[in-house]
């Protein structure tokens, strides 16, 4: 099956300082209101879910393979969370436009963190893909 | 203060990179210097507050933050926006 991968990882303790410093400037920029409320624990907003996003977002574009000039809002990337704990991306606007245009029928995502590292993987599906004449 | 410094202080302070940002080219690229993407979100954060300004979604994109010519050209429209 034709497919395209990405993976990303990102520093819970970068994304707690930029919480710290930036506060809802960075959070509501990067995350959308799904994304925080999916963060958001009885002691606060949990970085380590915060970097895991970031992370799955950053995956994402590297499946999506955007060009430089091409912009890719962060919000247009959801990661949604279900009841039993697993996790998949809804796209929007320009990042939807660019699955559209790739082929991409389909996307999976992973998460995990430990250590103070979050990680995302992401794997697009091209199987349905017209070919190239 | 004059914008290219500016940005070079914004770089200094949230950029992490391995190099002295106020020794980096206008055109040398960021990225390549070890400026991470989420490196890049603290930086576009702090040019928002530090020039009172906003990146509209059109703009965030990955040439508009490769280098420190770019990032004045993309503050120097703003600004003109706001002005006019």
């Amino acid at each position: 099956m034709p497919v395209r991968v990405g993976i990303d990882l990102v520093s819970v303790k970068r994304v707690e300082e930029s919480v710290r410093t930036h506060g809802s400037h960075y959070l509501e920029r990067i995350y959308t209101t799904r994304e925080l409320g999916d963060c958001r624990t009885a002691a606060g907003v949990d970085s380590s879910r915060l970097a895991a996003r970031f992370a799955a977002k950053e995956a994402t574009l590297k499946v999506l393979r955007p060009q430089p000039d091409q912009s890719v809002p962060w919000h247009t990337i959801e990661v949604r969370r279900h009841g039993a704990g697993w996790v998949d991306l809804e796209l929007s606007g320009e990042a939807a436009s660019l699955a559209h245009e790739a082929g991409l029928s389909g996307l999976a995502l992973s998460l995990s963190h430990e250590e103070g590292m979050a990680s995302a993987v992401v794997v697009g599906d091209l199987s349905s893909r017209q070919p190239q004449l | 203060m004059d914008p290219n410094d500016q940005i070079r202080g914004v770089l200094a302070e949230h950029a992490r990179l391995p190099v002295d940002a106020s020794a980096l080219a206008d055109c040398a690229d960021l990225y390549q210097a070890g400026m991470t993407s989420h490196a890049s979100v603290n930086v576009m954060l702090a040019l928002e507050d530090g020039f009172d300004i906003e990146f509209p979604d059109h703009m965030l994109k990955r040439s508009v933050f490769e280098s420190i010519a770019s990032i004045e050209a993309a503050i120097v429209e703003l600004l003109a926006v706001e002005a006019a």
